[in-house]
């Protein structure tokens, strides 16, 4: 995306979204908000003042109306942005919208490029990096436990576990810089097996917590399902059967391979994301060696993967693809369909439904919000950003690393390495560590110098 | 009288002064050196050694450059030891003891053997600004000397003053006077100065100490040195020794701590965290009931003895009577005092990276007067000084070494980014690329560079060349050869390291810890065939470069990483004050280095991560 950076300028758009309702709102913002709705505006006097201001009156273009209009003014700094702010709520005709954007366009304002007020807010000192990001998820936000946890980053719950962190590898480095800088002077060493013991705790908690991922981008992003199987056995039954009962929004998702096809649902709360194959339904004739290829690439897309047969599918074949399933190392379940017509177990831990009679489907989507995770999460803090997840499991991985150094007897400055760069991805996520910190955290503690 | 015009006027003769002149002159500038005192050139103020952990590596930097504080040191050390030698070759640290008297006679003959440098003794006492550029300086007798640039190395020469226990009195040096004029004139043109502290210890007669009651510490046996020039290295070393104060000790300099300038407050200027004085060190880590002392031979016809570790400001007799409570100091006889002292220096951050001053043109600062302390740190500036000095005048680019080039590259982007509140030396823990910047690599490093300018001779360029040929011949060859584990495992069980069981590419054999080059050769005979026509220095390059192989390429992959930041340019009339989500720190520090980049904005102090972010975002980024 590419913003501007001319925080001169004053901008507008329409903040509901495309098309006609019974009211839409456009939204200005920046210093010559005031100057051009005075241009345009008749009704009540606009006066400066510290508090949020509603006005009624009219629009007009020099002395044409163009329509009957609600003001609700904001003075800078007590605004989104921080800046002169007005609201316009207009009728919601399409016409309209556009002729009042117009106008105000001429009268000096310039289009918003799409997120440019949340920049503003963001450049304004409105919110940090980590709030900013909150922000565009609460907005994305599409289901309840999605909102809380968005809420939850808002009010800067990694950043407090991510300080102690910080604080705690940079007393571990400052032990090793001690030895490295300072070497030939009279000061006692850090004991081995202290700081193996160290290292340990902090990586036990910093992949606590890039654990804590699967569960935040799962209620983030929704968790992907792949029902895998054998052609003929019910896998569209079933879907469609979750589908109907949850009278849950579908919309079809293109993915990144053109036969694979997501419909999104919630059950209790938690969003799934149900991953389908178009081109290999019941139609397709020589499925079975196409099909493995296929299951394998549903696999590897989903966080949960759903196999389903019933009674005329042979063992062998199930168990092959089980096979494959572990190799993912994925969770999964064993569900026999069509229990109404044989209830011969195949598996010893299958569970048995009938998707079209909806027997036992209950129990399936509870088995379901079981493997997804959501239920409990490991610690009170939730890590559902990408990027703090990719710092975090980067950071473990040097701890990682820092461990079996120490076990290898590498040299210190090696050691040391892995230390920085496991502090410099934990500082990529918040704050900020540098040479200068464990330098003074060295002459605090220790008398150096000759 | 008609007096020369110059191309390059560098103030100061001390090691930056000394450096800077060098450069410029075999860049081919016309110099003239001023100095107070043509006896005392690049003298070594304090502790008679050159390099350690950090410094080490910024000397063999400096003589890869193809300045001369190398050469000078193998010249006339004492004592020679690799520092750090148990960790890995980056932390490896070339350290020597120099004798005082001969490194100050050896800079100076190699100055007037050099082509292009005059001398004049005096004190300046003005600069020359004409429209903002400086032209020139005026000496104490009213002797205007014009030049199209100058470098200032005043050490601790402005408005020095010296404080021993309650006295104190103006001097840029124990027996030398301060220089005063230049910190006025540069305030007036809208220079901010401050005030440093820095200390040093007593000298006595070697004669009065009993050895006997201390350490002895030797040099090493295989002495390196730091020129990547063949000097001839000494024949014999003389050894340093150590000892320790004790209660008694700390009890009598307690009570001078009520005449202590610094206790009273009559020092304002900040002293090194690093380098405390003894009544420092007493009073911050009570909890110690002892602390290293290190005692230096001055020379090697000298009785006099450097305490190293015993720097204090306390009054006389009270540093005389704490010296003789010290084991092996029973009868010791004082020759000089220790002493602090104080002078003016200018924050570095009113610097450009070629550190030329931002407010008047082709005036240049170097060592000390940044606020720096340390004479590799102070050489270092001054050779840069001179070549971009010369490189300004003639209208060329200067040359600007990156953090991941050399430790000279780390010092001075943080001198300029950062500033620094007290004397500022260098560690390796400053460095990011720690593995990149090692001792045995400087010229592979920078001989290139310093060849293109004119500076480093042919023989130095040819000799690099070939280091890098014969090195990558050797890689190539531990690569490709293998061994059968009954010809090795004997070996590999002698250093403790685990026996293979099948053949092994010899490269793989050589990353493990403890197994060396040397050490193989000498073990199989194969390997001595393989490798013996190879010097030992060459050996040398390829081991390290098979043993951080990983590291090496991680490191180079992180700083082409941040090298991307730098191309984000910033630009430079903005005003960081309107970027409200900025920390007002962050906004008063943008606004007064005007970061050229935004990797240049992501090093200077008290801007965080998260305010790159914002710079990010603002530039569309």
């Amino acid at each position: 995306m590419h913003y501007s950076n001319d925080l001169t300028n004053t901008i507008v758009a329409l903040s509901t979204p495309n098309g006609i309702g019974a009211i839409a709102v456009i939204r200005m913002s920046g210093k010559e908000t005031f100057p051009i709705i005075n241009k345009c505006f008749k009704g009540g006097k606009i006066e400066k003042s510290g508090k949020p201001t509603i006005l009624y009156g009219h629009i007009y273009d020099q002395n044409i109306q163009i329509d009957e209009v609600v003001l609700s003014c904001f003075w800078a700094p007590k605004s989104y942005t921080k800046e002169d702010t007005v609201e316009i709520s207009c009728h919601g005709s399409v016409l309209i919208q556009r002729k009042i954007i117009a106008l105000l366009l001429k009268l000096g304002a310039r289009l918003a490029l799409p997120g440019e007020y949340t920049q503003r807010a963001f450049l304004n000192g409105r919110f940090n990096l980590l709030q900013a990001e909150a922000v565009a998820d609460v907005i994305a936000s599409e289901s309840e436990a999605q909102l809380q946890l968005a809420l939850h980053q808002l009010k800067g719950g990694v950043s407090g576990k991510l300080k102690d962190m910080r604080t705690q590898l940079l007393d571990l480095t400052s032990l090793l810089e001690l030895e490295l800088d300072f070497g030939e002077e009279d000061v006692e060493f850090a004991n081995r097996d202290q700081l193996k013991s160290t290292v340990l705790s902090i990586h036990k908690e910093v992949t606590q917590l890039s654990a804590t991922f699967q569960y935040g981008n799962a209620i983030k992003n929704g968790i992907g399902v792949a029902i895998i199987g054998p052609p003929n056995v019910g896998k569209s039954t079933l879907l469609n059967n979750f589908l109907e009962e949850d009278k849950a929004i579908v919309s079809d998702i293109a993915g990144t391979t053109r036969d694979v096809i997501e419909d999104t649902m919630v059950i209790e709360g938690v969003l799934f994301r149900f991953i389908d194959t178009a081109g290999i339904r019941e139609t397709d004739d020589h499925v079975e060696a196409l099909g493995i290829q296929r299951s394998k690439q549903m696999i590897q897309k989903a966080q949960i993967i759903l196999l389903l047969y019933d009674n005329s599918v042979g063992k062998y074949y199930i168990e092959d693809i089980i096979s494959e399933i572990h190799l993912s190392n994925k969770p999964f379940l064993l569900v026999k369909n069509k229990s109404d017509k044989s209830s011969e177990a195949m598996f010893d831990n299958e569970l048995s439904i009938s998707a079209l009679h909806h027997s036992n489907v209950d129990l399936l989507k509870e088995k379901l919000i079981e493997l997804s995770g959501t239920t409990a999460s490991p610690l009170d803090v939730t890590v559902s950003n990408i990027r703090h997840y990719e710092a975090l499991r980067q950071s473990a991985q040097s701890l990682n690393n820092v461990l079996e150094g120490m076990e290898a007897h590498l040299t210190l400055e090696l050691i040391a390495q892995e230390l920085r760069s496991a502090i410099y991805y934990i500082g990529s996520i918040t704050g900020e560590i540098t040479p200068d910190d464990i330098l003074g955290n060295i002459f605090s503690k220790f008398c150096i110098g000759k | 009288m008609n007096y020369p015009e110059y191309d390059v006027i560098v103030v100061g003769a001390g090691h930056a002064g000394c450096e800077a002149a060098a450069a410029a002159a075999n860049m081919g500038s016309k110099v003239l050196l001023i100095t107070m005192n043509m006896e005392v050139m690049a003298k070594m103020s304090c502790n008679p050694a050159m390099g350690g952990v950090a410094k080490g590596q910024i000397l063999r930097e400096i003589d890869a450059l193809g300045g001369y504080s190398g050469i000078v040191t193998d010249k006339t050390m004492i004592q020679f030891r690799m520092l750090n030698k148990s960790k890995g070759p980056a932390m490896w640290s070339p350290r020597a003891q120099s004798d005082r008297m001969l490194f100050s006679q050896e800079w100076r003959k190699l100055l007037e053997q050099t082509p292009n440098v005059d001398m004049w003794q005096e004190m300046v006492k003005e600069l020359i600004v004409e429209d903002g550029v400086c032209v020139g300086v005026v000496t104490n007798l009213g002797i205007p000397y014009r030049s199209k640039s100058v470098v200032l190395t005043n050490g601790t020469f402005l408005n020095g003053l010296i404080h021993i226990g309650e006295k104190q009195f103006g001097g840029g040096r124990a027996g030398e006077g301060a220089a005063r004029g230049i910190t006025e004139q540069l305030v007036s043109l809208g220079f901010v100065s401050g005030r440093m502290k820095t200390g040093t210890p007593p000298r006595v007669d070697g004669r009065s100490l009993d050895y006997s009651k201390m350490e002895v510490q030797y040099g090493d046996e295989d002495v390196v040195g730091f020129s990547y020039k063949n000097i001839d290295k000494p024949l014999h070393q003389r050894p340093c020794h150590i000892t320790y104060t004790n209660q008694e000790v700390h009890d009598v300099l307690k009570t001078g701590f009520d005449k202590s300038p610094m206790f009273a407050g009559r020092i304002q200027g900040l002293g090194p965290r690093y380098c405390p004085s003894i009544e420092d060190k007493i009073n911050r880590f009570a909890e110690r009931d002892r602390h290293q002392v290190f005692v230096e031979p001055e020379g090697w016809d000298t009785v006099e003895v450097y305490v190293n570790g015993f720097s204090t400001s306390l009054p006389e007799q009270v540093q005389y009577e704490a010296l003789r409570k010290i084991p092996g100091f029973e009868n010791a006889k004082m020759f000089r005092p220790g002493y602090a002292i104080e002078y003016d220096y200018f924050p570095p951050t009113q610097l450009n990276a070629s550190l030329e001053t931002k407010l008047v043109k082709n005036l240049f600062f170097a060592g000390q007067i940044n606020g720096t302390t340390g004479y590799e740190e102070a050489a270092s500036q001054g050779i840069m000084a001179g070549i971009n000095a010369h490189l300004t005048i003639n209208g060329k680019d200067p040359l600007v070494l990156s953090r991941d080039e050399a430790y000279i590259g780390v010092l001075i982007d943080d001198l300029i980014n950062k500033g620094t509140d007290e004397p500022y030396r260098m560690f390796t823990s400053r460095a990011e690329y720690r593995i990149l910047l090692r001792q045995d690599n400087a010229d592979i490093r920078l001989t290139e560079k310093s060849y293109l300018l004119g500076l480093a001779d042919e023989s130095r360029y040819q000799r690099v060349k070939e280091k890098i040929a014969k090195s990558e011949e050797i890689v190539d060859l531990l690569k490709k050869s293998s061994v059968l584990p009954d010809m090795v495992n004997p070996y590999l069980l002698s250093m403790e390291s685990a026996e293979i069981t099948q053949r092994t590419k010899l490269d793989k054999i050589l990353s493990r810890p403890h197994i060396t080059i040397l050490g193989l050769m000498d073990a199989i005979p194969s390997i001595h065939i393989l490798l013996q026509e190879f010097e030992k220095e060459f050996l040398e390059q390829a081991e390290i470069h098979i043993k951080y192989e990983g590291y090496i390429l991680r490191e180079k992959e992180m700083a082409n990483k941040l090298h991307k930041l730098e191309e984000v340019k910033l630009p430079t009339n903005l005003d960081y004050s309107s970027i409200k989500s900025l920390s007002m720190e962050a906004r008063i520090k943008l606004n007064q280095i005007k970061p050229q980049t935004i990797g240049q904005a992501s090093r200077i102090s008290g801007v965080s991560p998260a305010d790159i972010s914002v710079l990010m975002v603002f530039m569309g980024r």
